[in-house]
């Protein structure tokens, strides 16, 4: 391809059957073919992502009702098991009372359970994806009275957060909103109901 | 030849131990080419490229197809409405049926004008048959697989085709149903074979390309390439010859996927299959109405089944009619031995092929329409002039046909001179 130099000469004076204007066009000619073959490709690698169908049936809801205090019960969404936990106070006190700096992901109990009594987690470990034991009455809980993951041994705490073993992270708290009627829809923020029903409103 | 030299050193170090780089090199890009190719000579690239599209929206529409008769119809409907962009890999993949015999079908024609199956491309253009079985296959396995009502009977009319075979048919039959009807698990076998054959095709293809460029391309012309003055390099010369016809063979073909993606297809495909309703009016897909109207035309009244009559039914000439209207091809090789390939030397040639050619035109035609009043007899002589053409004519012409002079090299009929000396002034232009 010629140099700048020699295109702002022959773009001048249009005199020679010059690089320029071929440049010109192997140039625009192949961007305009890469953009196409990028075209091509994005479908064929879009399809693999969810469908339609599969993002619709995203959100789950759950009745709170029959859930006492202290009761663990394990729900599936978007095909993965998730911990709803109607905690204890000693529970709640656990979880509040740990300094942040003695936790791996530091993360306080208030930001990961708005309303105390309620925590809600995806129940996969961080570290490679087991579902930690401690939902099922009879099952280990780990050292820290939270959820003990089987695989490789990563202990969670009253508030799900990683206290020991190799998981990076706490347990992921989902989005998730209190509905009339003692109810939770799991896969949905407040925000994003407050912005649906404006929307409706407006 | 000897290897050619890379600059890149690690190209060079893979050349050396496996020679990728240096077949590319021989086979794509130095490869000699007759100088004289016109654009019917686009046909086979195409080919392939319409190949390599239906394998990879293939793949991808079976990732989100289910084969079975519950959920196969549903899952289509899925892919339509609910799959990212799968409206559009699908009717990339349905139109892309067509345009693969649309293709093929001239590539065919092609061949036939300028004689391309003579010696020494026999069994070039034999594998090229192979390719169109396998493509006829595959076209109608996939055609069931959406299981709408044409899918159920298109496969129950062609596989009861096999129970025309004396003795065993019915056997046949069964066994390729898996059942006694048409049902789950002959739609799980015609997936899994579905997912096959495209790859047995590539091995065919891969075959039929080999062969070749063992002699090279044929020409307009029809005569042997003389030398290096008579032939281009494959790159650049036939590489942007191919790709300019890509370009337009593409804009034709995304016109129909964009604004009349069902235009090849049938309506009736959109009701699920019904195996206690057949549809009032059965016809298979356009590419195969010239076979069906040739099935079609062996009735036990036809004046083309009675010189036959006393040896089997009409049901059975009709299916080895049809069979045979492929089969013939195989050995048309043989049954054409006018020593000159072009039909622009052959003047009666030329005509027969183009009566040929509107012949398959009027047995489609009549495949389209129900086999009633004038189109029985109408088919019934286009099918016997098909026949007609390849066993009587074709002999008939390569005996006591007057053919022109044929060129003494291919640049005589351009340049008017002897093909050496005006071959290299010929040579093509350095770059500027």
């Amino acid at each position: 391809m010629a140099s700048s130099a020699d295109t702002a000469a022959t773009g001048e004076q249009d005199q020679e059957e010059g690089g320029a204007r071929r440049d010109f066009l192997i140039l625009t000619a192949g961007v305009f073919g890469a953009v196409g073959v990028g075209a091509a490709i994005w479908p064929l690698v879009d399809q693999m992502n969810p469908a339609a169908d599969t993002l619709a049936a995203s959100t789950t809801e759950v009745n709170l009702e029959p859930i006492k205090v202290g009761q663990r019960v394990l729900i599936k969404w978007r095909g993965k098991p998730v911990f709803i936990t109607r905690r204890s106070k000693i529970s709640i006190d656990d979880a509040r009372a740990v300094k942040l700096s003695d936790l791996v992901d530091r993360q306080s109990d208030e930001d990961r359970a708005r309303n105390p009594e309620w925590l809600i987690l995806v129940g996969v470990c961080t570290h490679l994806g087991c579902i930690p034991a401690g939902t099922k009455t009879g099952e280990l809980r780990g050292e820290y009275g939270g959820w003990f993951c089987p695989c490789h041994g990563s202990h969670y705490d009253t508030s799900g957060r990683i206290r020991k073993g190799p998981a990076p992270k706490n347990l992921e708290v989902p989005d998730y909103a209190f509905l009339p009627g003692n109810k939770v829809i799991i896969g949905k923020s407040q925000a994003e109901i407050d912005k649906n029903k404006s929307k409706v409103a407006g | 030849m000897s290897a050619p030299k890379f600059k890149n050193p690690i190209v060079r170090w893979i050349d050396y131990r496996l020679p990728v780089f240096t077949f590319m090199q021989h086979e794509l890009h130095e490869y000699p080419t007759p100088k004289n190719l016109n654009y019917w000579w686009n046909f086979g690239s195409l080919a392939g490229i319409v190949l390599v599209i239906m394998i990879t929206t293939g793949i991808v529409l079976a990732m989100h197809y289910t084969p079975h008769t519950a959920f196969a119809f549903d899952s289509i409907e899925r892919i339509m409405r609910d799959v990212n962009y799968g409206w559009l890999i699908r009717y990339v993949h349905m139109n892309g049926g067509s345009a693969f015999f649309i293709v093929v079908y001239i590539h065919i024609f092609r061949g036939m004008y300028f004689g391309s199956y003579k010696s020494p491309r026999e069994l070039l253009w034999i594998l090229g048959v192979v390719i169109l079985i396998c493509m006829m296959a595959t076209a109608f396995l996939g055609y069931v697989l959406p299981w709408g009502q044409m899918s159920f009977w298109g496969a129950t009319v062609i596989t009861s085709l096999f129970s025309a075979i004396p003795v065993i048919g019915d056997w046949i039959v069964t066994l390729l149903w898996g059942g006694f009807s048409i049902d789950n698990p002959t739609l799980n076998r015609f997936f899994s074979l579905h997912y096959l054959m495209p790859f047995v095709l590539v091995g065919v293809i891969v075959l039929h390309i080999v062969a070749l460029h063992q002699h090279g391309s044929s020409n307009p012309i029809g005569i042997d390439t003389k030398g290096p003055q008579d032939q281009l390099p494959f790159h650049p010369y036939y590489t942007v010859k191919d790709l300019f016809g890509l370009g337009v063979f593409l804009v034709l073909f995304f016109f129909f996927v964009f604004f009349a993606p069902n235009f090849f297809g049938e309506p009736d495909n959109y009701i699920e299959a019904n195996p206690l309703q057949t549809p009032p009016h059965i016809v298979p897909e356009w590419y195969f109405l010239p076979f069906y109207a040739i099935l079609r035309a062996f009735t036990a009244d036809a004046f083309i089944y009675w010189p036959i009559s006393w040896l089997m039914s009409a049901k059975l000439a009709g299916v080895l009619a049809m069979f045979g209207s492929i089969m013939v091809l195989f050995v048309l090789p043989w049954l054409d031995w006018s020593p000159v390939r072009s039909a622009r030397y052959r003047p009666l040639y030329k005509q027969f092929f183009w009566l040929l050619f509107i012949d398959c035109f009027v047995l489609g035609w009549v495949g389209a329409n129900a086999p009633e009043g004038h189109f029985v007899i109408i088919g019934q002589v286009a099918t016997a002039y098909y026949f007609g053409h390849f066993i009587v004519i074709l002999p008939l012409l390569s005996l006591f046909e007057k053919t022109r002079p044929v060129p003494t090299s291919i640049s005589e009929p351009v340049l008017g001179g002897g093909g050496v000396t005006a071959g290299a002034t010929a040579k093509p232009r350095e770059k500027a």
